[in-house]
């Protein structure tokens, strides 16, 4: 599915990503790490959002560097950003209508109020009137409404109340049986470890290491020397 | 009171153009960002190119002269647009500095190929029959049936453009994409096209603002700067990039232009300075602007 390899990214004299290789097949792939490390780059960098210096990003073998980001939304990538960057202008029925795909569509406006039925009752609310989880909810609704092959999500979890993030790993672990892949950042390793199935770890621009998500979830060892964190990951 | 009434009727006129021309400014800066120095350029390429098809037609006596030349006008002005922001400023997105000085090169340019091709002479259009003569309003006598036309088609573009912006695919687009460009790319959209597309309509309406603003007073080189002008004062007045605002500058600004010519003609200029200065030092974002 998405093949990233040896990718660099620079921002003046910052190197932020200092050649970020990754596999991503069927399913779901987290990545973790500490603040400032890269993490959002790299969904940027794969969006088309900020411009790769070197490497290769590429979708089921077509390439995706260099091009425009609603091109590459026109591939089949969907990103839920961080800070869920809904629009303040337009209503959620909008947001909705904006990217909708019609009826037939297998996520449809239809089945994102069944979903999401907060969103039902906000219909007409602007993008700003909403609290984080229900602008969180529709930053994920205009994602899955594009049916994407891949979904990149940047911390969706941030600052959700704990009954909201519940409710997030049951939708994001569905996303799968839709036929998408994800590609999830999440500083919360109880998030990261139960939607995917696997997880990497983010170092200083780099992925430090790949490993199945219950070797990470069980070794509290590795997650203080990667994450700085001790249990739980609250 | 009949004086007041008809000084009131001729800054609402004067208002209808203004907001017409100044709208589609602030519809391009609300969505591209961009200070477009060159729409008055727009409006008098529309008025000159709009007149040299008026004018054979009009020998000829044919009723739909003025029509052809007010289409001829828009579509010439939004073509000119739309190949402005395709060839020219789409290159330099986003610096806001480099874009502002390229239609001000344009501007130039194009104000001297003008004047080269038509030469110095001052030009009017006639309007239509129809609309042409006086109106008998009550209590006031005759009103050129024209400047309530030119009402009526000012109330016209703030309802159609509202329409667009709040009931349409585009609309939406383009309100998503002032909040947040890059995320709008990101959901599939074409910003780039969606660019375009708001350049030509901004550059339609400085078009039907040059036809309109000819046919109610002679058109000569050199009024392209008094309507860059007059936009910048309005939008600055009444909030860039809103529609509303911009109506509501283009009220005061016509308003005090007209008192101030029946009250103090010799500094009626400063009047509208004068209203821009207090804007910017109360509100800076407009009277309608958003922070």
């Amino acid at each position: 599915m998405l093949s990233v390899r040896d990718l660099h990214v620079r921002f003046g004299q910052a190197h932020i990503l200092q050649g970020v290789s990754l596999e991503l097949g069927a399913g779901a792939l987290a990545i973790v790490g500490r603040n400032g490390m890269g993490k959002t780059t790299l969904c940027q960098a794969v969006m088309g959002m900020v411009a790769a210096s070197e490497g290769e990003i590429s979708l089921e073998g077509q390439s995706l560097r260099g091009l425009a980001p609603f091109r590459i939304a026109r591939r089949s990538v969907a990103l839920v950003p961080q800070g869920r960057r809904t629009f303040p202008s337009l209503s959620v029925d909008e947001h909705l209508r904006l990217v909708s795909q019609g009826r037939t569509a297998r996520w449809n406006i239809e089945r994102i109020y069944q979903t999401f039925p907060r969103l039902a009752e906000r219909r007409r609310n602007g993008g700003t009137e909403l609290s984080g989880g229900e602008q969180q909810m529709l930053a994920i609704s205009r994602a899955l409404l594009m049916n994407p092959r891949l979904v990149i999500m940047d911390e969706p979890s941030e600052g959700l109340a704990p009954v909201i993030v519940e409710h997030l790993i049951q939708v994001l672990r569905a996303l799968p049986a839709d036929g998408m892949s994800l590609l999830l950042i999440e500083q919360n390793l109880r998030v990261a470890t139960e939607v995917a199935g696997e997880v990497a770890i983010m170092v200083t621009g780099r992925i430090a290491a790949t490993m199945p998500a219950a070797t990470l979830a069980n070794d509290p060892d590795m997650q203080r020397r990667y994450l700085g964190v001790s249990a739980g990951g609250h | 009171m009949d004086l007041a009434a008809t000084i009131a009727l001729n800054g609402l006129t004067l208002a209808a153009l203004y907001f017409i021309v100044a709208s589609g400014f602030s519809l391009i800066f609300g969505l591209m960002r961009v200070v477009n120095m060159a729409h008055g350029s727009l409006y008098l390429v529309a008025a000159y190119v709009g007149y040299a098809v008026f004018e054979p037609l009009y020998d000829r006596d044919l009723w739909y002269a003025w029509y052809a030349g007010l289409a001829a006008g828009i579509v010439c002005a939004a073509i000119s647009g739309a190949l402005m922001q395709r060839l020219l400023l789409g290159w330099m997105q986003g610096q806001e500095l480099r874009q502002a000085l390229v239609t001000i090169g344009v501007s130039i340019i194009v104000a001297d190929q003008l004047l080269a091709f038509y030469g110095g002479n001052p030009r009017q259009f006639f309007a239509p029959d129809a609309i042409f003569g006086a109106t008998q309003l009550p209590g006031l006598g005759g009103y050129p049936t024209f400047r309530l036309v030119q009402i009526g088609i000012a109330v016209a573009v703030g309802v159609g453009l509202w329409l667009l912006l709040n009931r349409t695919r585009l609309g939406m687009m383009i309100r998503a994409g002032v909040d947040d460009r890059d995320m709008l790319g990101a959901c599939g959209v074409n910003v780039p096209l969606v660019g375009v597309a708001v350049f030509a309509l901004g550059a339609a309406l400085a078009g039907l603002g040059g036809v309109i603003g000819a046919t109610a007073q002679p058109l000569a080189q050199g009024v392209d700067g008094r309507f860059l002008l007059v936009s910048l004062v309005v939008v600055i007045v009444g909030g860039m990039g809103s529609v509303p605002g911009t109506a509501v500058g283009a009220i005061l600004i016509g308003l005090a232009e007209q008192i101030g010519q029946a009250i103090f003609p010799t500094y009626s200029v400063v009047l509208s300075f004068v209203i821009m200065v207090a804007v910017l030092a109360t509100r800076p974002q407009g009277i309608l602007g958003r922070a």
